[in-house]
Formats: C-alpha cells, sequence, structure tokens
C-alpha cells in the first residue's frame, strides 16, 4: 500500500520534462495520471527514486485536427477521450475503446499517453492505434521523432522509447469517411484487462470490397499483435462469413497468449479468434461504401 | 526520506495547508492528517473505490493520487455533501432506498453518485451501473443503490425544474 | 397473554398472528403500532445519519495519543524452515520501536495460540512456516509508511521445504509433515488422529443401517464436488487498536470482532490480566461474514507490543493480507450418493468429505461441531436413513474454514444435497422441481427429527416452492428451454430448495471454547420514556440498532425511535457470543423479546398501583395498561417510566430495567426456494443470468425492507461465489488471485437483478417467532446457481460441473462437447 521514498518534480512544460528526465536519467520515471505506475509503486513492483510529472503540461492536453491528421497530446485522459467531439466524429474507435478501460474513476485520471507508453500488453489503445495506422511522437534532447505504433513494441513491456524520451502524442490519419470500426474485449468483469480483444478498423470500396484494413489483439501475446495475415486475407475481397471465419483462424494461430487466472492457454486462443469474428462483423456493418 | 513538500487545497470548501513527503497518498493525507475519516481504504490495487473523492469537479480514487499532486485543487468528500445541515439528495436517496447496510462503500459510492448526476441527470439504470463500476459493495448487491441513485436524480431534478 | 418463559407450540401463522396481535390489542390497534413503529414495519435504519455523513467510527478512523503502527512481516514460501531472523537493519531504521518475533513471545508463551476449534496456531512463526504469508514478525513504527519500509528491511533465512496443496495428497503416507508441533500426537481434540496431516473425523447417523438401504436400492447415484475455497471479504479488513495502560494495568482492545467478548475472555485468559481490566470495544465494522471471528495473530502481536511499549499500537491488515491469511471458507472435497426408488424417492444419503483445513484448524464452530452443523445435509427432504463421515486435513495452506455466510457448513451441506437431488432427478429424468415436491418433508411432520440428528422447528417446503414456481411461470420456462436446446443453446433453470440451521444455540449442544452460546439483552428505561438496551451480539450492517428496537417497541410500547440500541463496549454490554451464524435474531432478538417482558411485567404492577386496580383488572393496549372495561382508565408506558422512578408501590425498587441472558431451546430453521435462469454464450462460456427469484421463510419478519437488503446481498456473494471465486494454490504452496486484480467481486454492472419473495412459517419455539435470515440468501443462492449452470449442459448428460462456473470452465465443457461449432 506504501511506495518507497522519491523525490517529486512537476514539470510546467514538455522542456522541463525533458531536463528533469535527462538529469535523473534511469532514476527518472514519468507520472501522468499514474493509474498503472501508482499502483505498482503501492505494490513496491516499481520503485524509482524520481518521479516526473506531466500531468500540469497544457500543451499535452490538446485534441486537434491538423492537415487530415487527428493529433492526441499524450497528457488526454481516457475520459477526455471519451468527451472529445472531434475524435468521436473522426475516430470514434478511440473513444469506445476507452469506454472498456478501467472504470470512470480511472479513466478520469489515466492518459492515453501512459496507456501507449507503459507496455503492458493488456493495455487497451496500442492495439486499436495499430489498426488505425498511427504513430507516437516522441521528443528527447535531440529532437523529436514520430514511430508507427505498429512496430513500437519490443516485448513485455519494452517499446522503442529511448532513455531521455518523452511521448507527447498521437498522430492518426482521419480514417476514410464510410469506415467501420470495433473493439472487442472479452473480460471477466468490468475493469479488468482483456481476456481477449480484438480491435479492427476497416473501409470498403465503391463495390463494397475491403479496401483497406486493420486487425490487432490486445493481451494475446508479450506484445499487441497486429495480424497482418488476416489483413491480407480480406484485403480487396468481399468479407464473406467464409472469410471472416478463416481470419479468426489465422488470428488463434497467430497469437501467443499467457495462461493466466483469467483463463488458460487454449481458451484464450480460441477467444482471439471469436473477438476476431466479432470485431469483423461489427466493423463491416458500420462500414458504409465510399 | 523525501524533503516534504508544502500541499495547499481547498476541502469542503476550506482552505487547507499540509506537509506531505511525495509518496504520501492523498487518502492517507485526508484521514490521518486532516482528520476526515469519512472516505475509506478498502483495498491497495485501486479496485474498490471506498476511497473515492471528487477532485477538480471529478471522481477519483484518493488511494492512486500523491498528496502532491493535489496541490491547488478543490476537494470534495463525504463530509462536505451535508450543506447547512441539510443531506444532499444523494445522502437522502441512500437512506431512503436502504442502500446502505455495513456503510464502508457507501461515502465512496455516494461521492461517485455525485459527480455522476452532475455529469448525467437523468441516468439509465444502465448508466448508473456502469457509472458505479469503480466502486465495490459486498453487502447491498447494489440493486437499492441504483435507486438511492434514481430517487437522488428525481430529487435534484424537482428542485431543477421552474415552478 | 404469552407467559415469557412459555415455549408456545403453534399450529399454524394465523394462531402465530393472533397473539401478537393480543400483544398490541387496543382499540386503535393501527394508531398505535404505527407510533411504535415496532414489528413489521419497513422502517428506515436509525444508524444511517452517521454512515450517509462520513461520521461512521471504523477501526483505522480510532486515533488515541501516541499510537504507533504494527506492519507484520510475512512468509514467501508456502512450507519451510526459518533458519534464521535478522532484525538489527530494522530496528535501527528511524521511527522503528520494535520488531517483534516468536522469540519475544516466548517467554510469556504467546508465540503459539489456541484456535476455537481446539487446535493451536503459530502466531509469530517458530522455526517454520506453514502456508504462504504466514506471519513471522511485526515491526513497530511511528507511523504506516515507515512501517512498511522497515518490514523490507528485517532479513529472514529460510530453507525451502515441498509443499503440499492437495488434501487427498496431505493423507498420503509420504506426504510432507506440516505440523512438526503435533509429532507423535495421536489424540486430537476431536478424537484420534490417524496420520501425521489427519485432523479430526467426526461422523454422524447410522453407517450400518445406511449401507444396507444402498445395498438394497433400486436406484443409487454418486457425484463427487468440491465445494472450492473462498474468501468473504469483507470491505473493511481486520485489525485493532491496542492500548495497555501501565498505570492502572489496563488493557483497552479496539479490533474488528463479531464477538467482542470472547475475544475478551481469550485475551484475559492469555494475558494473565484480570478480565475486569481487559476493555475489548468493537466499534463500527465494515462488513464481517464470518472473517472477522476469529483472532488473529496481528491481534496478539500488537496485544504485546502495547503492553511492552506502553503506547497504542494499531495494526490493519491490507487486502492482500486479508484474502491470503485471514479466514477463508469452504474448502471442502465431498461425494455424495443417495438411494432412491424409481420414483425418485430418497430412501438414504451417504456422504464422504475431505476438509481442508489449511495449516492449522483455526475454523471458527462451536466446539463439539469440527464439521459445524453440516449434518445439515439432508436438507428439507425426509430422507429415513442417512451416515455422514467429514475427515479434517492438514495442508500448506492458510487457517481457517468457517467463514463466508456459511452458518457452519451449512453453505457446504446444501449444496451437496442440491446438487444431489438433481443428480438423482437427471438419472430417473424426473422434473428437478417434481423430485422435490416428492420428498418434501411435509408440514405435518414438523417439528421433524432429521435421521441426522436435528429438531427442525417448522417448514412449509412445498408451498414456498409452489409459489416460486406460479410465479415464474415454471413449465413455460421449461418449454422455453425445450425450444432453446433444439436450437443448439444453452439455457438452464437451476432450483434450490433449502432448509439451514442457525441460531446457535442451546447450551447442552452449542458452546464456543466451553462458553455456551446464550445470547443477552438489557434494557434501562429512563424517567422521561426513552430506553436504552445493550445486546452480546455485534452487528456488522445488519441493523441491529433499528430491528432490535423494533422489536422492543412491540413488547415495551415505546417508539422505536425512542429506544437506544448499544453493541460492542464489552464494559457495557452484557455477555454474549456476538454475531454470525445468523444467531442474532434467534438468539439476541429472543432475550430482547423476553427482557422486554420482565420489563412490561414490572410495568404492569406499577400500573396497578397508579390506577389503584388489581393487576388481573388490566389489559394491554399496545403502548398502555388500561382497566377492563373502562379504556379510559389507562396509563401509558411513559407515565409507568416516569412513576418507576418516584413512585412504585410499596416494596418495590425503583428503576425500570431488565436483563436476559436466552438459551435458546433449539437451534431455527430458516428455509426458501430459489429458481435462477440463465443462458450461456456458446462462444464465450459466459452467463448472463436472465432471472433469479428468491423466496424466503424466516418466520416472523422484523423489517421487510431490512430483510430484502440482506437477500441482496447474499445472493450477490453467492453469485460471486458460484461464478467467479476461488483462492487457489500452485504446487509450491504459493496462493494465487489473492488481490481484487483476480478475486471476483462483481461490480454493479455483473450483479444479476434480484426478485424477492416469502411465505411466513414463524418459528414455535421462538418468543416472536423469528428464524434469522442473513446467510439463506447465500445458502440457497450458490446451489441455485450452480444448479441452473448444471441443468443448462443437462441434455447432454452432464451431471456436474466444480465451481466457479467460470467463463473458460464453461468453455472447456463447450468445447469438449463440440458445442461452439
Amino acid at each position: 500500500m506504501i511506495p518507497t521514498s522519491f523525490e517529486y518534480h512537476a514539470a510546467k512544460t514538455v522542456d522541463e520534462a525533458l531536463a528533469l528526465l535527462d538529469t535523473y536519467g534511469e532514476d527518472g520515471k514519468i507520472l501522468a495520471g499514474g493509474q498503472s505506475l501508482l499502483p505498482m509503486m503501492k505494490l513496491r513492483l516499481a520503485e524509482p527514486r524520481h518521479v516526473i510529472d506531466i500531468s500540469k503540461i497544457a500543451e499535452l492536453r490538446a485534441v486537434r485536427e491538423l492537415n487530415g491528421f487527428l493529433h492526441i497530446g499524450a497528457g488526454v485522459t481516457e475520459a477526455g477521450v471519451i468527451a472529445s467531439e472531434l475524435l468521436r466524429n473522426k475516430a470514434p474507435l478511440i473513444g469506445e475503446t476507452a469506454c472498456q478501460i478501467g472504470d470512470p474513476q480511472i479513466r478520469n485520471r489515466g492518459t492515453i499517453g501512459g496507456n501507449l507508453a507503459h507496455g503492458d500488453p493488456g493495455n487497451d489503445q496500442p492495439a486499436v492505434m495499430m489498426v488505425l495506422g498511427a504513430s507516437v511522437t516522441l521528443r528527447g534532447k535531440a529532437g523529436e521523432r514520430s514511430i508507427p505504433v505498429d512496430g513500437f513494441y519490443s516485448g513485455f513491456y519494452s517499446t522503442q522509447m529511448k532513455q531521455g524520451e518523452l511521448l507527447t502524442g498521437i498522430r492518426i490519419a482521419v480514417p476514410a469517411a464510410g469506415s467501420g470500426h470495433s473493439y472487442c474485449k472479452l473480460k471477466r468483469k468490468i475493469g479488468d484487462f482483456a481476456t481477449a480483444a480484438a480491435a479492427v478498423q476497416l473501409s470498403l470500396d465503391k463495390n463494397g470490397n475491403c479496401a483497406q484494413i486493420g486487425i490487432a489483439l490486445t493481451n494475446l501475446a508479450p506484445v499487441p499483435l497486429r495480424v497482418k495475415d488476416a489483413e491480407k486475407l480480406l484485403v480487396g475481397k468481399r468479407i464473406s462469413d467464409e472469410l471472416i471465419e478463416q481470419a479468426a483462424q489465422i488470428a488463434m494461430s497467430a497469437c501467443d497468449p499467457a495462461e493466466d487466472l483469467h483463463g488458460p492457454v487454449d481458451y484464450r486462443t480460441h477467444m482471439a479468434g471469436e473477438m476476431t469474428r466479432r470485431a469483423l462483423r461489427e466493423a463491416l456493418s458500420r462500414a458504409g461504401r465510399q | 526520506m523525501a524533503d516534504k513538500k508544502k500541499i495547499h487545497f481547498t476541502l469542503n470548501g476550506r482552505p487547507v495547508d499540509v506537509l506531505a513527503e511525495p509518496r504520501e497518498l492523498l487518502i492517507h493525507v485526508l484521514r490521518e492528517q486532516l482528520g476526515e475519516t469519512g472516505s475509506h481504504i478498502g483495498c491497495e490495487t485501486s479496485h474498490c473505490g471506498a476511497c473515492t473523492v471528487d477532485l477538480d469537479g471529478e471522481s477519483v480514487k484518493s488511494c492512486t493520487v500523491l498528496a502532491v499532486q493535489a496541490d491547488g485543487a478543490e476537494i470534495l468528500t463525504v463530509e462536505g455533501l451535508a450543506k447547512n445541515g441539510q443531506l444532499h439528495p444523494v445522502q437522502e436517496g441512500f437512506m431512503q432506498e436502504h442502500a446502505l447496510q455495513c456503510g464502508f462503500c457507501t461515502p465512496g459510492i455516494m461521492m461517485r453518485a455525485y459527480r455522476l448526476l452532475a455529469e448525467n441527470p437523468n441516468p439509465s439504470e444502465s448508466e448508473i451501473r456502469v457509472g458505479l463500476s469503480g466502486n465495490l459493495c459486498r453487502c447491498t448487491g447494489y440493486q437499492n443503490i441504483v435507486k438511492a441513485v434514481q430517487y437522488a436524480a428525481a430529487k435534484l431534478g424537482a428542485s431543477r425544474s421552474p415552478g | 397473554m404469552i407467559n415469557d418463559r412459555a415455549i408456545v407450540r403453534l399450529a399454524d401463522e394465523s394462531e402465530f398472528t393472533a397473539e401478537v396481535t393480543k400483544m398490541a390489542a387496543t382499540p386503535a390497534q393501527g394508531e398505535v403500532k404505527d407510533n411504535l413503529i415496532g414489528i413489521g414495519h419497513a422502517r428506515k435504519r436509525k444508524e444511517d445519519p452517521r454512515f450517509i455523513q462520513g461520521k461512521g467510527r471504523y477501526l483505522d478512523d480510532i486515533k488515541l495519543p501516541g499510537t504507533l503502527f504494527g506492519r507484520l512481516v510475512r512468509s514467501p514460501y508456502g512450507h519451510a524452515r526459518v533458519k534464521s531472523i535478522n532484525t538489527r537493519k530494522a530496528l535501527a531504521y528511524p521511527g522503528v520501536h520494535a520488531v517483534i518475533t516468536a522469540n519475544d513471545l516466548k517467554p510469556l508463551k504467546l508465540h503459539w495460540m489456541p484456535t476455537l476449534a481446539g487446535d493451536v496456531q503459530a502466531v509469530l512463526a517458530d522455526e517454520k512456516v506453514c502456508f504462504h504469508n504466514q506471519e513471522v514478525a511485526m515491526v513497530i513504527a511511528d507511523d504506516r509508511y515507515i512501517a512498511a519500509d522497515a518490514a523490507e528491511l528485517v532479513e529472514v533465512e529460510y530453507e525451502e521445504l515441498p509443499a503440499v496443496v492437495d488434501p487427498h495428497k496431505a493423507l498420503a503416507p509420504d506426504a510432507p509433515v506440516i505440523r512438526d508441533d503435533l509429532a507423535g500426537k495421536t489424540d486430537g481434540a476431536h478424537g484420534k488422529r490417524t496420520h501425521h496431516n489427519h485432523i479430526f473425523t467426526w461422523e454422524v447417523g447410522d453407517k450400518q443401517a445406511t449401507d444396507r438401504v444402498f445395498g438394497e436400492a433400486e436406484v443409487t447415484v454418486k457425484e463427487s464436488m468440491t465445494y472450492q475455497r473462498v474468501h468473504a471479504s469483507p470491505l473493511e479488513t481486520s485489525g485493532c487498536v491496542a492500548s495497555f495502560d501501565k498505570v492502572k494495568g489496563e488493557l483497552t482492545v479496539y479490533l474488528t470482532s463479531q464477538a467482542p467478548h470472547v475475544v475478551r475472555t481469550v485475551l484475559a485468559m492469555l494475558s494473565g490480566i484480570p478480565e475486569s481490566k481487559v476493555h475489548v470495544v468493537s466499534p463500527d465494522i465494515g462488513g464481517g461474514f464470518g472473517n472477522k471471528v476469529p483472532v488473529y495473530p496481528g491481534y496478539v502481536v500488537a496485544i504485546v507490543a502495547s503492553i511492552v511499549l506502553g503506547r497504542p499500537v494499531k495494526w490493519v491488515e491490507d487486502r492482500i493480507e486479508n484474502l491470503s491469511t485471514g479466514s477463508f471458507a469452504r474448502d471442502y472435497h465431498m461425494t455424495g450418493e443417495l438411494a432412491a426408488d424409481k420414483n425418485g424417492r430418497i430412501s438414504a444419503l451417504r456422504v464422504h468429505v475431505i476438509a481442508d483445513h489449511g495449516a492449522f484448524n483455526a475454523a471458527a464452530d462451536p466446539t463439539k461441531w469440527p464439521a459445524g452443523f453440516f449434518s445439515i445435509c439432508t436438507g428439507s427432504y425426509d430422507i429415513p436413513t442417512a451416515y455422514a463421515r467429514v475427515d479434517g486435513v492438514y495442508t500448506n495452506k492458510a487457517p481457517g474454514g468457517i467463514a463466508y455466510r456459511c452458518s457452519f457448513r451449512v453453505t457446504e451441506a446444501s449444496y451437496l444435497i442440491e446438487r444431489m437431488i438433481d443428480v438423482l432427478a437427471q438419472k430417473l429424468d424426473i422434473d428437478k422441481a417434481e423430485i422435490r415436491f416428492r420428498n418434501f418433508i411435509k408440514s405435518g411432520q414438523f417439528p421433524y427429527r432429521s435421521s441426522l440428528g436435528w429438531d427442525y422447528d417448522s417448514g412449509n417446503y412445498s408451498a414456498a416452492l409452489k409459489k416460486v414456481l406460479d410465479a415464474v411461470d415454471y413449465a413455460g420456462l421449461r418449454k422455453e428451454q425445450a425450444a432453446a436446446r433444439a436450437r443448439g443453446d444453452l439455457m438452464g433453470i437451476g432450483i434450490a430448495t433449502f432448509t439451514e440451521v442457525v441460531g446457535a444455540g442451546p447450551r447442552k449442544t452449542c458452546d464456543i471454547l466451553g462458553i455456551s452460546m446464550f445470547d443477552s439483552c438489557e434494557i434501562r428505561v429512563h424517567p422521561t420514556g426513552a430506553a436504552i438496551a445493550r445486546f452480546g451480539t455485534k452487528s456488522q450492517g445488519q441493523a441491529h440498532e433499528t430491528t432490535y428496537a423494533q422489536i422492543l417497541a412491540t413488547e415495551i410500547g415505546i417508539s422505536s425511535d425512542l429506544i437506544q440500541i448499544e453493541e460492542g463496549d464489552t464494559d457495557t454490554a452484557p455477555y454474549g457470543l456476538g454475531t454470525y451464524g445468523s444467531r442474532s435474531t434467534p438468539v439476541g432478538g429472543a432475550a430482547a423479546a423476553l427482557a422486554g417482558r420482565k420489563i412490561r411485567q414490572k410495568a404492569k404492577k406499577i400500573a396497578a398501583h397508579l390506577l389503584e386496580a388489581s393487576e388481573d383488572d388490566l389489559d394491554w393496549a399496545g403502548d398502555r395498561f388500561q382497566v377492563k372495561g373502562v379504556p379510559d382508565q389507562f396509563k401509558t408506558m411513559t407515565e409507568i417510566a416516569w412513576a418507576a422512578y418516584n413512585n412504585t408501590p410499596d416494596g418495590m425498587e425503583a428503576g425500570l430495567e431488565a436483563v436476559e441472558y436466552y438459551d435458546p431451546p433449539n437451534l431455527t430453521f430458516p428455509f426458501g426456494a430459489y429458481l435462477c435462469v440463465l443462458d450461456i454464450d456458446r462462444r464465450t462460456g459466459e452467463t448472463k443470468i436472465r432471472r433469479f427469484y428468491a423466496l424466503d421463510d424466516c418466520g416472523t419478519r422484523i423489517n421487510p425492507m431490512i430483510i430484502e437488503g440482506q437477500i441482496h446481498g447474499g445472493l450477490t456473494e453467492a453469485f460471486a461465489v458460484a461464478m467467479g471465486q476461488e483462492l487457489i494454490y500452485d504446487d509450491n504452496g504459493n496462493i494465487q488471485g489473492a488481490s481484487f486484480m483476480d478475486y471476483f467481486v462483481p461490480t454493479a454492472v455483473e450483479t444479476p437483478h434480484w426478485e424477492t419473495d416469502y411465505t411466513v412459517t414463524p418459528s414455535p419455539h421462538h418468543p416472536i417467532g423469528a428464524k434469522g435470515v442473513a446467510e439463506s440468501p447465500h445458502v440457497g443462492g450458490v446451489s441455485a446457481f450452480s444448479n441452473a449452470v448444471i441443468d443448462a449442459f443437462a441434455h447432454h448428460g452432464v451431471t456436474h460441473l466444480s465451481m466457479p462456473h467460470t467463463p473458460w470452465r464453461l468453455w472447456q465443457t463447450i468445447h469438449g462437447l463440440g458445442l461452439d461449432k
């Protein structure tokens, strides 16, 4: 219940945060919403010596559309994501996913940046951002760089972020009009991590065939898992029930879930398939013609 | 051991100043330093919600907020719900609808209900249940809690409507 | 007029109602009853105002000047030798006052303590640890932050030993020895021990006769079922503030106890401090459910620390500690058998249980009942011959067994018989409601002596079940189920018709550590007509401040608004055995009624004196005595109360008070009929509860609103147990899932809707006919849910599925049957 002792620094700007990260190096840990970090610290699974609070940095809390791209500041809370009319209109998948993260109190504090940077395979937004083709913006002393979310995760709690870098935002190309989307999350109870979850974003061409599609899985491997083989199967084709079934089978083969108290491997593998099925059906039903 | 930080915030309408280590949790500062023991601790994994307070107009679990993060904030706890000896409709609803038994989860759930109704004055039953999903209760089975929130919604709505 | 010592024999409810009506008889009966707000009123709770304003006084709210904070150091191993404990670094940490280990407790002979089950339990590990998170040392520091830091600085060297967590394996000849301290001891508290991990064997019934009936039966069925280890997990964890006053030589302990007087007696015995100088106070308690009955090591060490340091010491466990070391519930491995004819009429029941008690038998049973009241396992059925045997076993798991709304193993017993009768129904293809009607004890058979020795006081099981079936259109549901099955869907209908046994208990058979299980009420009526009553029970949310006041209001004619109820302070409350096993209404409520009648007896004499009439010429009219035939000649209780302090008849003492220590003549037998309808998603194994109809009969209903609340709560806990709760250990003895991350406590989203109903079959031996109710929904609920889930697969020949019925388990069954194609 009680964290170990640490020094606390509240940054007012991104530059200040970077300077603090630079000063404290490996001893420094970013605190945004704290809904992942503080529970770990209370169980003493994380014992940072210096905590750098970025939750008051205004520039990290903006949601904007610019030149066909949506920009979400890393400090936007999941509640802020849900409340954003812009996101609801342009990329509703993100807010719908946020609704399935934690509970209201946690969503009031937990940030989308935290959900992406933390590296827990149970975090929900990574798979969603993958299927949206999003990129994360990382800023460090050397400057700013952009990395596609698909490829950002290298392992369990491990990302491409370098020491001294801060994840400042997410950039998403505005999905085409008439896109279909779905995030199907199987969980034991509301607020839990996914037993299995699948994210789908797709668009159809004027013939009703699949023009573009992203399929990714949450908590079914040490990292969020893009199921490219299933995407390849469906692109350019009319998505039939048979193809959905095949895609689900591919998802089942691709995933590598760990056994935990919410399900053994065979269950989670099959649920990878079922969530993929459901997400594909739902996304398809929502998609219009371009 | 880190130096203590000076923290200033408004608690139930009155300004408070406390000194706390950076690692001190807001729930502990409220309960131990400020003597407001209405908010409770039921777990250490941020699940139970017994510690829920209203911070800058949002429901938060005060066990998952560092006291230093509350610097400059406006905090409302269960002790601040009643005004001038008059119970808040949420409190009234809980008593009228038998929405509490041991009472331990009650302050956290009422604070959550308070904010839920401020954000959504006419929630459906489903919205109430989802809205309370960050709060656990072992005694009541939630059914009467839902009724209590509906009671409060009606009472607040009635006091809001003209004439 | 009911004599306050008479055992009232009543044939049915209407006769009882007449008696209660007589008690409140008056020309303006309704008006008086309304003013009194007594028995039967759904009045709002008197305890609510402080809770809804955040002014409850729970254990962790209690602050005494100079309080130090205790934090336990616990074993990371399930089974290990403790080679050494080095406290130097911890003691050197600024703000640490002491680090206590078993060596510090040895001179006081407190490193071990007796359990309620006749065993001993390590207070702090002496030479070995026997379960994961067992208490090894306690750090005492200025505050909880320092204590948390310092606890990590205590260096314990362990030598890991092989652990055994399966009770069957624990009985293997080469199983690890868990209890070195019992080496060579073949005499246990409950008879002979036949193996180093064997605790007791308890038998009830007639084995020979039962075996004979089975040998001759037309039909027999057998099913093994495990009732998994779970935990009551009240929202408030356990804790204490111990304060030893060196000047006065007096010990005060605030603690989360459902039985404060028993704790006081135990502390006096353990500490040697005279019991009159031990003050135990249970403040407001945030849920108990049986989890707050035992005396935990944390309490004992905190008390010792306070005595040694001369300062108050607070110890509060966190949630992981609570779930992994506070008394668990169940872990009963049962095999049930029924013998019957081909019409489903049961002739015999045979049961064998392996009871896993963990490393120490700390089960909180009455002394003579090592398997609790498991022998209620004949349930609501007229089973002429039966035999049950329970073997208690040690394993490397947390100690305990009795907790979680179980009425002393009634949950296990009821589950066993409710499952078995469904198994029999499926074997014979008889409808699951019909088979119950064929076997119910009939209302004319009460009082009913069961083949396992219980005297059921009253019941009307057929009426209850019939009411439920009519309410839900049972025939329609079965038709709907047939159609669902034809489509390949999984729809389940679960029935539970339970009888449970509560209200421990008669002194001939029930004691806790030798203290009879009576309970008490002490009333004092003040001159201005208000009253205070104190009890030996202790509410943890059951609304005693309201319901006891209601009983007394009806008995003594003072409004329940004017009757203060107190519990928990052992200095002022009369001695009692506490609240668990639904005993407050059957025992405490009876004490209230009889104490109330003593008040009324004296009041009548005073009234006679004031009215210058003979007592025989007076009628009781709800809140007053009036002269027979002259209703305007009366004295109200308010007037009588005043007179008690200035105008009593010659020779009569002043005052208007009474105390009753009630030794119940029998237990009580609440019952119910529950029906659950659910649908299982073939693809994911998720269950959606469509409907849950719960009819309860607890005899006289003191406050319908409160009863309904108890039913909602007990059913929700039942839902959690049946559908998701379990505490499992890996083969190394490490507990899994002992936090809210994994331990399933449903939110408002998962929790189903509850429909409640009732019948009233009063208890003939209880002064107001009441039976107690709070555990019934849990007892019946688990069976109803589980029966419904299994019923969903019955057409595939599935006769049993293990709880909890998690989605992954159900999916494995579905997948195995090929139903998810």
